[in-house]
């Protein structure tokens, strides 16, 4: 006889299977969310740290060659396995090879610089099975320059200007060269300073002037008044030429100053060259660093990355501009997106009597959620620029108009940011209604029965208690609007910007202008830059400093709604 | 302060005082019949509330009790596709009056709810809440005003060390009490309460029920309760409704010992409700 189960005659734990499958769910989204992360923070740190710099000798009777020479120096980049349907016919017989080494069925990726050199090549591909030694020699010199991007050279000696001459055995030589090299950036920071604050000032007025003068030449028929006003500002140009002119000359100066010492060293080829120390942004000696030298190069170069401007069509150098254009339109956004949807939500959740009409307007802002972001981007460019900014021109600058320079009736940072506010506007309703509908309808009672109107309630108790939540809200848009590109295209990002949208010229910030910006940056430095494969690296590490700049965005806000919360919900104000 | 009606509204406080026992209708409702939608939840109420003297509405859950306390302050008005019949007036003005500003109708009638419902803000803050609301902001009023209606709520003693706290830190007791305070904070005339022990227990309930005592000396309360016990302790006048209908209304004490209607009879000794 069975003995009676008081619980029923299954006693397995029916439905079980499904916290596992569930769980499984979650674990592959978390695997697949940390793996991103992991590679883009490895590969982005990967950028930063300095390599050593192998010197590779290849099978004198191999097929393998770099530029005639069985000698190769280099970063080694990766190992990459051949495929047979890969080969040139020419190399079929590399399978036969491999039998006995398999080596030779793999190919060396080395990065070994010297652009200017090597044909505007970055990298050579060696077969692994004619590769005989690898060495990493104390001499090996990276030389960071303004041009060609790096050179990986041995340095030969040091002539300076004065004709004195300190060989590369020689054992001030490593000092010197520092001395110099952070001589010649000193002074590179000061042309820098004239050239793009005093002259670049100087010139923006100028170029306001000059534009005037070309309005006043457009007219047929000059009023002895337009006329005398040419001449005036004629007059005005000529004055701010006079005060370029020392500039320029001060600068041309620097600029021959540069070039007074030079380093003279070969090529791994043998190839002797000289380059004035001007050039030199940097250099160090890849093989002779501890791993305290080697952190510490790190974190110099992750910081040089932020903080310098881009060089050579952005493919060197660091992101500053990006970051920064990044971050006011982010902010300006912000500005725009938090009053417009939080007013717009107060209405609809507060204000408007439900019914149909209020729940079609509410499926129509969560439709517009999803509507593709290139959509705003073209809706920004017809309104904003062709219609909003084309208005605001011929009021206030009809002489532009007259001249077709558009001031605002072109791309910007203004209409970048409004762009992308209206695109995450229904991010905002959506969370802020959400977040009033949570407040207690016994505070609202409370509150009218203490005699307030029905906007001092919401100013008073439910804007604040829902202030958590509308920031939750503005988390999102700001997460969303910082990594869109698509519709930045059309309203006024650019490549390379010529100046930040807020410095220290007045208004100070500039709404008009043009604007870098790293999501764009990231699309520009991966697929429009001359050899692709050499920038890569760059891509992942301009990525790792988005992450990085949504994060910190973020994380601000999250600071302000805990704070909020804190202040809401605790005991202690 | 623009609306002249707003000062005609109510006497000056003074002149009131003098008349006060004097008026057994200070607040009266007139062939009242109250509709939510289609639905009738309150048929041709007539009843005459006097001046300081502790009302109290009871019957069982539905009976349009809250309903009719809740016409008092037109808080009813938030509700949509409601509609009335008839006319209450206070102090011989009709509530519904269209030149009232319903705010300034509200800020003469403090109301405790079933549920305490303080304000996220400090204590102080949550007494200060009607004035500051009323445009009042001198310091020296707020400061006397909380402590005048925390010693009126009986609360001044075990928070006057905390003003500046968040009000959620106060057990639920305190809560209703600082609900209370923040009720009385404006000076109303009339105090509106609806359930307002029904959370609470009966330590708590005992302290409310003493300071309802000592409020009707300046308040006209209007109580809504489901403790036959309480409203027989704390009220002098009790109204008996039944199914939106008042059934009886009288003295309390004629109500309870000496009820004239049956089913007020089988109500208050608990046969039924």
């Amino acid at each position: 006889m069975k003995t009676a189960n008081p619980f029923g005659q299954n006693i397995r734990p029916v439905g079980e299977v499904w916290v596992w499958v569930s769980g499984v769910g979650l674990a592959i989204g978390l695997f697949m969310i940390g793996f991103l992360l992991a590679v883009i923070l490895w590969n982005g740190l990967n950028f930063f740290w300095p390599k050593r710099v192998a010197l590779i000798e290849l099978d004198p009777v191999g097929r393998t060659e770099f530029r005639d020479q069985k000698l190769v120096a280099g970063v080694i980049m990766a190992r990459l396995a051949l495929t047979p349907e890969n080969l040139s016919p020419g190399n079929a017989d590399l399978i036969d090879l491999a039998i006995e080494d398999p080596d030779y069925m793999r190919e060396m990726q080395v990065y070994t610089g010297n652009r200017d050199v090597f044909a505007n090549r970055n990298f050579a591909f060696l077969n692994m099975g004619d590769i005989v030694g690898i060495t990493y020699p104390d001499d090996m010199l990276v030389l960071e320059r303004t041009e060609w991007g790096n050179a990986i050279v041995r340095p030969q000696e040091l002539r300076l200007g004065d004709g004195m001459i300190i060989a590369a055995d020689d054992p001030s030589f490593s000092r010197q060269l520092r001395t110099l090299v952070n001589e010649v950036r000193e002074r590179r920071a000061t042309i820098t300073r004239i050239e793009r604050s005093q002259i670049g000032r100087l010139n923006a007025r100028m170029s306001r002037e000059r534009l005037e003068v070309r309005y006043l030449d457009s007219l047929e028929d000059p009023t002895p008044a337009q006329q005398a006003e040419r001449a005036s500002r004629v007059e005005r140009i000529d004055e701010i030429e006079s005060l370029i002119r020392p500039l320029m000359e001060q600068s041309a100066l620097l600029r021959g100053m540069q070039r007074e010492h030079s380093l003279a060293f070969t090529l791994i080829d043998g190839t002797e060259r000289v380059q004035p120390l001007g050039d030199v942004i940097n250099f160090y000696f890849p093989n002779k660093k501890g791993l305290f030298q080697r952190i510490g190069w790190f974190l110099f170069k992750i910081w040089e990355f932020i903080t310098d401007y881009p060089r050579e069509a952005n493919t060197e150098g660091g992101i500053f501009p990006a970051l920064f254009g990044t971050f006011v339109m982010t902010v300006l956004m912000s500005l725009a997106v938090t009053p417009f949807g939080v007013l717009a939500a107060v209405y609809l959740r507060e204000y408007a009597k439900q019914g149909p009409l209020v729940s079609a307007v509410r499926i129509s802002i969560n439709n517009l959620a999803g509507v593709p972001s290139i959509v705003f981007g073209v809706f920004g460019l017809g309104f904003f620029i062709h219609e909003v900014g084309a208005v605001i021109d011929m009021v206030f600058y009809p002489r532009m108009v007259a001249i077709n320079t558009p001031v605002f009736g072109t791309g910007g940072i203004l209409w970048a940011s409004l762009t992308l506010a209206l695109m995450t506007v229904p991010v905002v309703i959506v969370a802020t209604e959400e977040a009033l509908a949570a407040v207690p309808r016994g505070v609202r009672e409370g509150s009218l029965a203490c005699g307030a109107s029905k906007w001092q309630t919401i100013q008073r108790l439910v804007l604040p208690a829902s202030s958590p939540g509308i920031l939750t809200g503005l988390i999102l848009a700001m997460a969303r609007g910082a990594g869109e590109v698509a519709p930045l295209l059309l309203v006024g990002v650019m490549a390379l910007a010529p100046s930040l949208p807020v410095d220290g010229m007045f208004p100070f910030v500039h709404l008009d202008r043009k604007f870098m910006h790293l999501g764009f940056h990231i699309y520009i430095v991966a697929l429009q830059s001359p050899d692709t494969e050499a920038t890569k690296p760059l891509v992942f590490a301009s990525t790792l400093m988005l992450i990085l700049l949504v994060i910190v965005l973020n994380l601000g806000a999250i600071m302000i709604r805990n704070h909020l919360r804190r202040k809401l919900t605790s005991s202690a104000f | 302060m623009s609306n002249p009606f707003q000062q005609s509204l109510f006497k000056p406080k003074a002149a009131g005082a003098e008349a006060s026992s004097s008026q057994p209708d200070f607040i009266r409702i007139l062939d009242y019949n109250f509709y939510y939608g289609e639905a009738q939840v309150l048929f041709d109420l007539n009843l005459d509330i006097p001046h300081q003297e502790v009302t109290a509405f009871i019957g069982p859950s539905g009976c349009g009790k809250s309903t009719l306390l809740r016409n008092l302050n037109r808080m009813n008005d938030l509700i949509d596709g409601i509609r009335h019949e008839g006319d209450i007036t206070i102090d011989g003005h009709s509530i519904y009056d269209p030149y009232l500003e319903v705010i300034s109708l509200r800020k003469r009638i403090g109301m405790v709810f079933q549920k305490s419902n303080p304000f996220p803000k400090s204590i102080y803050e949550n007494i200060v809440y009607s004035l500051r609301v009323a445009g009042r902001s001198k310091k020296s009023e707020l400061d006397e005003t909380v402590e005048r209606s925390l010693k009126s709520a009986a609360l001044w003693e075990e928070v006057k060390d905390r003003l500046q706290e968040s009000a959620f830190g106060l057990s639920g007791g305190q809560m209703q009490r600082l609900c209370i305070a923040r009720a009385i904070a404006n000076r109303p005339e009339i105090l509106l309460m609806d359930e307002p022990c029904s959370a609470l227990d009966p330590i708590a309930t005992g302290k409310i029920e003493e300071l309802i005592h000592q409020l009707k000396e300046e308040f006209t309360i209007v109580i809504v309760t489901h403790n036959m016990q309480q409203a027989a302790r704390v009220s002098d006048r009790t109204a008996f409704f039944y199914l939106g209908k008042l059934i009886e209304y009288g003295e309390t004490e004629q109500v309870f010992m000496n009820p004239t209607n049956k089913q007020t009879e089988a109500y208050v000794s608990g046969r039924f409700g």
